[in-house]
């Protein structure tokens, strides 16, 4: 029941985040000087009447707080507006398509980021060496600046130029028969039981995961090499080592204690993530929803904007909702 | 204050001479680029997708320029941008944060809360949007980038008061009736500025990685400027293609000048840490 | 009959400022059902020679030498996997801290049971003994389902006693076991302690900066400084006999309630074992030093029956 509530109430916290950040999009996009429309058509050669019908067309005609509080209404609706190029294409059903590309990316990027943030920083802890420590430390630093489309390039050339062994971009060799379920590309060929398609989303989702996963698994090294060191040495390992239990055991134990700032860690490095996606995305012609975003920003299509502005907003929300969820459930201390 | 011995004692630290060497072979660079650059870094300087040579020796792109007088020239757009961007946004989050901290009660509240929101969204996505809403340019980037990080500044200072702000010292300067500008100025701003030369110097490395980014999508320059992250964005075509130098100099690059800033956050931090103890 | 011994153990610590000699030469023998108290300040190497009777000093500390024997085997010999067995079962040990010593992550049940699996205890067998143990220490059987964040103090070193006598061990070493409890908990837990002795006939090496303390509830009596024995007797032989003068003037530093004057407090500070002073460790701070102290080590000396002193005052 506790956790219930609690939950109630961190989903309540995200509603106003959002707002703020749509009313300060709102307020760069639609108050500050400078016709939109204009804009996007990229030329001030239009005649006036066809430019009124325009703005009248996409409610722009209308005062900016009654937009403000229309577009607002229409959102909540699933009405995110219609792109200001495509004429009359509903924003929304593009978000749709793309967003499960962004998901499947960010879920194995974590993955990704885990497993050799993690795995390098326990293994620094155990190290004998201090020299290996200082070492994954030092790594663990540095990774973070890698640029992302520079390491991503890097990746390219080496496994498909060179060596040949994984494709450049894109989700799926062979679209043809393959009908998606969730839109995540690996989960719906485990879903279908269909092994080729799996192994090919998964040669195509390689290296742009690999990439951001790499870039973001610095702090993970960082976090997990100094929180079991310190556990390690702590007054309750050598309480479980005067008890006989073996190291082995105890090391399990220790881990645990290192997975609630790793979990933290998660919620905080989201939005590092997202942004890292938008790279990712470009790097790899990735179709999700960073690659739509710079698509739509080439295009200066700002009813789009603002709709990838506020999903995202939603999607940080969500997230560092579900990590405080997995927080109190790791830590029994937490409560809510 | 710093006397020479304090002084000493800073460069000693390894992470922060190391930083600073490398962010200042770039400023020279920038500086010098007139001196340094052997052929202009808009004009074709010989046959295009040169590999690196004598003549070139981080060899020409598609247009048959000279990357390394590109990389030399680029350096100076990138810290333009990046100190106009960590200047404002230092300068207005540290403000806002000593005026929010100080004065706390409803201002405080909403204050914090809109800033803490602007922090949770991804940065580079925020920076986006807003040199697009800007207007593609330079100035504009720069702008864009500031806005993005006045909240990792204001956060900072403002806890940073929280926890100066109770302390005897001040209590006792509020009892001498001095006005709350001069305490706030006398007394909390140099406690802050410590811990602020940590945050500037990471900030001044996120700020590079996000003008990179921003210059990867077309948002800051236009052709034929040289800039780091935009001759990556339009030599990825021939990267691709086998002409490895292109990608590898301006690649290269971007994280080392980064890792310089780091590297002094770091060494800055260690320092701190140690003196507390 | 003796159920531990030990005979001539070093520790020393090997740190980046200098090599520290902990534990010095220390011998004693531990009856069964005895309870002996080891006194000295911060410093004086008792935490080290404790956490050398389980063969678990942390690094970068090493014994150099010496032996403990418990029931016949020397333990600083056995293997690593032996080792592991003779820990929790036949020597245990209760922290001082009973709050960091708990894991706060998992249950009570979850840690006491897997201590048990351990030592080969199978599973229907471990919730009957953490029941019966949980109620032998005066904690209800429900505190089994809890997390340590929701025991008090003393409920929580509760569990630490349980844990330490649920495989009857020969020997039970508690360092320090209530110095992080409030004063009325103190009493309680070490009133368990007695009770424990009595009924489980166990052995006792308590560890303590509290001379009082010492004096109340052991039976025998080593006092510790620098590293070194200075004083080791029966509790009414010391009490009435105490020759030392370390012990005196730990002793006299003892508040007491009918004193008009405030306690006298031991001057100086303790040494530092990485410079031990040449001579007696003690010399420094001892109102009775003699030229002989600077230079030369007292041996130690049988006063009187099992009473037994490191000063050149008797020699």
């Amino acid at each position: 029941m506790g956790l219930l509530r609690y939950t109630a109430i961190r989903a309540l916290m995200i509603i106003p985040t959002v707002l703020i950040l749509y009313t300060l999009v709102f307020i760069v996009l639609r108050v500050l000087p400078g016709n939109p429309v204009l804009a996007a058509l990229g030329t001030k050669n239009i005649p006036e009447e066809q430019l009124q019908a325009l703005m009248r067309e996409l409610g722009l005609d209308k005062p900016l707080y009654v937009q403000y509080f229309d577009y607002l209404v229409n959102f909540i609706k699933g009405d995110m507006g219609k792109s200001m190029i495509i004429r009359g294409r509903p924003i929304a059903s593009d978000i749709v398509d793309k967003l499960p590309a962004t998901l499947e990316l960010s879920i194995w990027s974590i993955i990704f980021s885990l497993i050799i943030g993690v795995g390098l920083g326990y293994l620094g802890a155990r190290a004998r060496s201090d020299r290996v420590k200082a070492i994954i430390r030092l790594t663990g630093s540095i990774v973070f600046v890698i640029f992302i489309p520079a390491l991503g390039l890097s990746l390219q050339l080496l496994f498909s130029k060179y060596l040949g062994l994984l494709p450049t971009g894109g989700r799926l060799s062979t679209t043809g028969y393959f009908k998606p379920i969730t839109g995540i590309y690996t989960l719906d060929a485990l879903l279908r039981l269909d092994i080729p398609v799996f192994i090919d989303a998964l040669k195509h989702i390689v290296l742009p995961a690999l990439t951001l996963g790499l870039v973001i698994s610095g702090p993970y090294m960082r976090l997990t090499l100094n929180n079991m060191e310190e556990i390690m040495e702590s007054k309750m390992i050598e309480a479980y080592r005067a008890r006989g239990v073996r190291d082995s055991k105890i090391l399990r134990h220790a881990f645990r204690h290192v997975l609630v700032p790793v979990t933290t860690y998660t919620g905080l490095q989201f939005s590092l993530l997202m942004g890292g996606a938008v790279l990712t995305e470009t790097t790899f012609n990735w179709p999700g929803i960073g690659t739509y975003l710079v698509d739509k920003v080439m295009y200066r299509d700002y009813t789009a904007i603002q709709a990838v502005i506020i999903i995202f907003a939603i999607i940080v929300g969500l997230t560092s909702l579900i990590v405080d969820i997995l927080y109190a459930l790791i830590d029994p201390r937490v409560r809510y | 204050m710093m006397r020479a011995q304090s002084i000493f004692t800073i460069l000693k630290n390894k992470y922060i001479s190391t930083g600073l060497i490398i962010v200042l072979v770039f400023v020279f660079m920038a500086i010098l680029a007139d001196i340094i650059s052997l052929y202009s870094p808009v004009d074709p300087a010989g046959p295009p997708l040169q590999p690196p040579s004598r003549d070139y020796f981080m060899g020409t792109d598609n247009l048959g320029r000279d990357v390394f007088s590109r990389i030399v020239y680029g350096s100076r757009i990138m810290l333009m941008i990046v100190a106009i961007a960590v200047a404002m946004s230092g300068a207005i989050g540290t403000m806002l944060g000593l005026i929010s901290g100080y004065l706390g009660g409803l201002l405080d509240r909403v204050l914090s809360f809109i800033m803490d929101s602007i922090y949770a969204f991804p940065s580079l996505i925020l920076a986006i949007s807003l040199s697009v809403a800007l207007g593609a340019s330079p100035i504009n980037a720069a702008i864009a980038i500031a806005v993005v990080y006045v909240p990792t500044y204001f956060r900072m200072v403002r806890g940073q008061v929280l926890s100066i702000k109770n302390e005897t010292y001040i209590e006792m300067a509020k009892a001498l009736g001095l006005p709350s500008i001069r305490i706030v100025l006398k007394h909390i701003l140099p406690h802050v500025t410590r811990t602020l030369m940590v945050v500037f110097s990471m900030n001044s490395a996120d700020a590079i990685l996000t003008e990179a980014a921003l210059s990867f999508m077309g948002l800051t320059v236009q052709p034929p400027t040289p800039d780091w992250g935009f001759d990556l964005y339009k030599g990825r075509g021939f990267i691709l293609l086998g002409y490895w130098w292109i990608m590898l100099f301006p690649g290269l690059s971007i994280p080392l000048l980064a890792v310089g800033f780091a590297l002094i956050s770091e060494g800055v931090s260690t320092l701190i840490t140690a003196r507390k103890r | 009959m003796e159920v531990l011994t030990v005979n001539d153990l070093w520790v020393k610590y090997y740190t980046i400022s200098g090599i520290v000699s902990a534990v010095s030469g220390v011998s004693f023998k531990l009856r069964k059902s005895e309870m002996l108290a080891i006194v000295g300040e911060s410093g004086s190497g008792k935490s080290t020679l404790g956490l050398a009777l389980l063969n678990m000093v942390p690094k970068p500390g090493r014994i150099e030498r010496g032996e403990v024997i418990l029931d016949g085997v020397n333990i600083l010999k056995s293997s690593p996997r032996e080792i592991m067995k003779i820990r929790g079962s036949r020597i245990s040990m209760v922290f001082q801290d009973p709050f960091t010593t708990l894991d706060p992550l998992r249950k009570i049940v979850d840690q006491f049971e897997e201590f048990l699996i351990e030592h080969g205890v199978d599973k229907t067998r471990a919730r009957s003994i953490i029941k019966e143990y949980l109620e032998a220490v005066g904690l209800p059987e429900r505190v089994m389902y809890s997390y340590p964040h929701q025991l008090s103090g003393g409920q929580k070193q509760r569990v630490s006693i349980a844990m330490a006598i649920a495989l009857n061990p020969q020997v039970v070493v508690a360092d320090e076991p209530t110095t992080a409890l409030d004063v009325i908990v103190q009493k309680q837990i070490m009133d368990l302690v007695d009770s424990i002795k009595e009924k489980y006939k166990s052995s006792i090496v308590l560890i303590t900066h509290d001379l009082a303390l010492a004096l109340e509830r052991a039976d025998t009596v080593m006092v510790m400084y620098g590293g070194n024995i200075m004083e080791y007797a029966g509790k009414t032989e010391l009490y009435g006999n105490m020759k030392h003068p370390y012990t005196r003037g730990l002793f006299e530093a003892l508040p007491r309630i009918l004193q008009k004057t405030l306690p006298k407090s031991l001057p100086g500070n303790p040494p530092d074992l990485r410079y031990p002073p040449p001579g007696c460790v003690f010399h420094p701070r001892c109102e009775f030093a003699m030229e002989k102290c600077k230079s030369e080590k007292p041996p130690l000396i049988e006063v009187s029956k099992d009473h037994i002193v490191a000063c050149h005052l008797y020699g």
